[in-house]
């Protein structure tokens, strides 16, 4: 019986086909999946504390207001995906506990700190330029929901790379503080960055399935070699130099090769050991358990709305 | 030359927007869940807006070589003239909206009279702001009334926020020589005439969120004379950091 059902889906997923919440899945499947969304929903809602940090000093009225309404679309893709998630029959109060007992992850990259300007500029055009790679790949992803999710994410994450980039590049250009503090963020958010694409191929856990599930397209080591290409030309173009001796290009293979990543510092910070990871995790509790009370307040309003017409 | 009287009435309606903007921005990441961190953060970026297009006005009004930006990150304390009840902290999310719920009552009234100005740049701003403010003032409105009607403590928490903040309201009226001037010439709003039916919505949603309205105390004022809290330096002090470390850099 079951094995005619995981025929039955494999087949579908080698057709291309979207699965659905109700269509049957390999409990596997279910796992594998909302370990991913909910790192990729997590990852968005404390990925608003690092820029989050800079919207009260952004430096003009437009900064400030281009920042806010970035900060506002992370909120908006933690809520798709939460959403996307909960399909697969888990709540987002389940969600938020995983991510406060640590079971759940987000992405390393938001345990770096933002130290200054130009660190929001290289979160918008590395980081989400290097979590646009990662998605458009994930747009062709074989659970529907999140491939819709991802459709409309995408849209909003190109403008927020481009806002990162213009902010660098005006800082580039700028001052010699301001193009200190461009290579200065350039050189720190590089390595990271590149740790974005998670580990390689050979070395990553959960890899294989996802691949013949058709829940991951590329592979991370695939991916990672498109950001560094596209990101190398873009440093080249403002007058940043990447901070990787062992950087070239390859006439043959038609890509740059670049520098051995810094793996037992992406160990570390995985494991908890990062700049800002205990401060992260304790803004989002300390947010969540003082918002207690409100929430309280809300559900006590609504039921007593709907006492109210159960009696009329 | 001295700064016209126009100039000043606008001014002081953009410091309004500015500081409200900048304290509603503080709230990113830290609302009670992730729903209400995008309703305030787009109520912060309603009130950016808002605050630019009075800036750019004033920037233009004031000549020269003055911008928003300016404006914005290069005045100190005493020259700023928004009301005290802007620059109050944000408190706990019942101080918050019960300062909120003061301010976009008054902006309902305020705005409805702005449209009608003779000037055609401020009638345009308040027509503007009028449809985001009737969104703002739903938000405000609505989580009073669930948190006054919600849990015994959510109820005791707004109740206080609303007795503490009530002696900032009647600065929202006061009339002061820009604003008589202002009114007479048709520009500006004749604030003090919108009291009564301020007091008339606010007496009507504090009813239906069975919050007891608080007894007339001292009112105090002063910002529209530069006089703040002492809570206004530091908000500037955050805001205007980079404009001010690095006075030669554009970003």
């Amino acid at each position: 019986m079951s094995t005619t059902q995981e025929t039955t889906f494999q087949g579908k997923i080698d057709k291309g086909l979207k699965i659905e919440p109700r269509d049957w899945m390999p409990d596997k499947y279910r796992t594998h999946l909302i370990r991913q969304i909910s790192q990729h929903a997590h990852s968005e809602v404390i990925g608003m504390q690092p820029e989050g940090n800079w919207i009260t000093r952004a430096p003009s009225l437009r900064a400030k207001m281009v920042l806010i309404a970035k900060v506002q679309d992370e909120a908006g893709h933690g809520l798709y995906l939460y959403s996307a998630c909960e399909t697969l029959g888990i709540t987002r109060d389940e969600l938020i506990s995983q991510l406060h007992t640590g079971k759940a992850k987000y992405s390393n990259i938001f345990n770096y700190p933002t130290l200054t300007w130009a660190d929001i500029g290289a979160i918008g055009w590395l980081v989400d330029g290097a979590a646009i790679v990662n998605q458009q790949s994930l747009r062709g992803t074989s659970y529907g929901p999140y491939s819709r999710a991802m459709i409309r994410i995408c849209k909003e994450e190109s403008f927020h790379q481009r806002q990162g980039y213009e902010i660098m590049s005006k800082m580039a250009n700028g001052t010699p503080e301001q193009q200190e503090m461009a290579q200065d963020a350039l050189d720190r958010w590089w390595w990271p960055s590149l740790m974005m694409f998670g580990p390689h191929d050979l070395d990553s856990a959960h890899t294989s399935n996802a691949m013949n599930w058709k829940i991951k397209r590329e592979t991370n080591d695939e991916l990672r070699q498109l950001f560094v290409d596209r990101s190398v030309k873009q440093a080249d173009l403002i007058g940043l130099k990447i901070p990787d001796p062992d950087l070239k290009w390859n006439q043959e293979t038609r890509h740059y090769e670049f520098g051995e990543i810094d793996w037992d510092e992406f160990w570390k910070v995985i494991n908890g050991d990062g700049f800002c990871n205990k401060e992260r995790l304790n803004n989002h509790t300390t947010a969540h358990t003082k918002g207690q009370w409100v929430r309280e307040a809300a559900l006590a309003y609504a039921e007593k709305r709907n006492n109210g017409v159960n009696h009329e | 030359m001295a700064d016209s009287t126009l100039y000043k009435y606008v001014l002081s309606l953009g410091d309004d927007a500015l500081v409200s903007a900048q304290r509603l921005a503080q709230w990113t990441y830290k609302a009670p869940f992730l729903e209400e961190d995008i309703a305030l953060s787009n109520i912060s970026l309603d009130l950016f807006g808002r605050a630019n297009l009075y800036l750019e006005y004033a920037a233009e009004l004031k000549g020269g070589n003055t911008t928003a930006d300016h404006l914005a990150f290069k005045r100190n304390e005493r020259q700023f003239t928004n009301l005290l009840i802007c620059e109050h902290p944000n408190g706990n999310f019942a101080d918050t909206n019960v300062r909120n719920l003061f301010l976009d009552t008054f902006h309902k009234l305020f705005l409805e009279k702005l449209v009608e100005s003779k000037d055609k740049q401020l009638a345009a701003i308040a027509e503007k702001a009028r449809k985001e403010n009737s969104y703002h003032f739903r938000h405000s409105s609505s989580w009073v009334i669930r948190l006054g009607d919600g849990t015994k403590e959510s109820n005791s928490k707004v109740q206080t926020a609303l007795n503490n903040l009530w002696m900032f309201t009647g600065e929202l009226f006061e009339m002061n020589k820009v604003d008589l001037e202002m009114s007479s010439q048709k520009i500006g709003v004749d604030r003090e005439a919108l009291k009564p039916q301020w007091k008339s919505i606010i007496t009507d949603v504090l009813t239906e969120a069975t919050l007891n309205i608080p007894e007339d105390v001292f009112m105090t004022s002063g910002g529209r004379d530069g006089i703040h809290t002492e809570h206004l330096g530091h908000l500037l002090s955050d805001m205007q950091y980079l404009q001010r470390a690095y006075p030669n850099a554009a970003w």
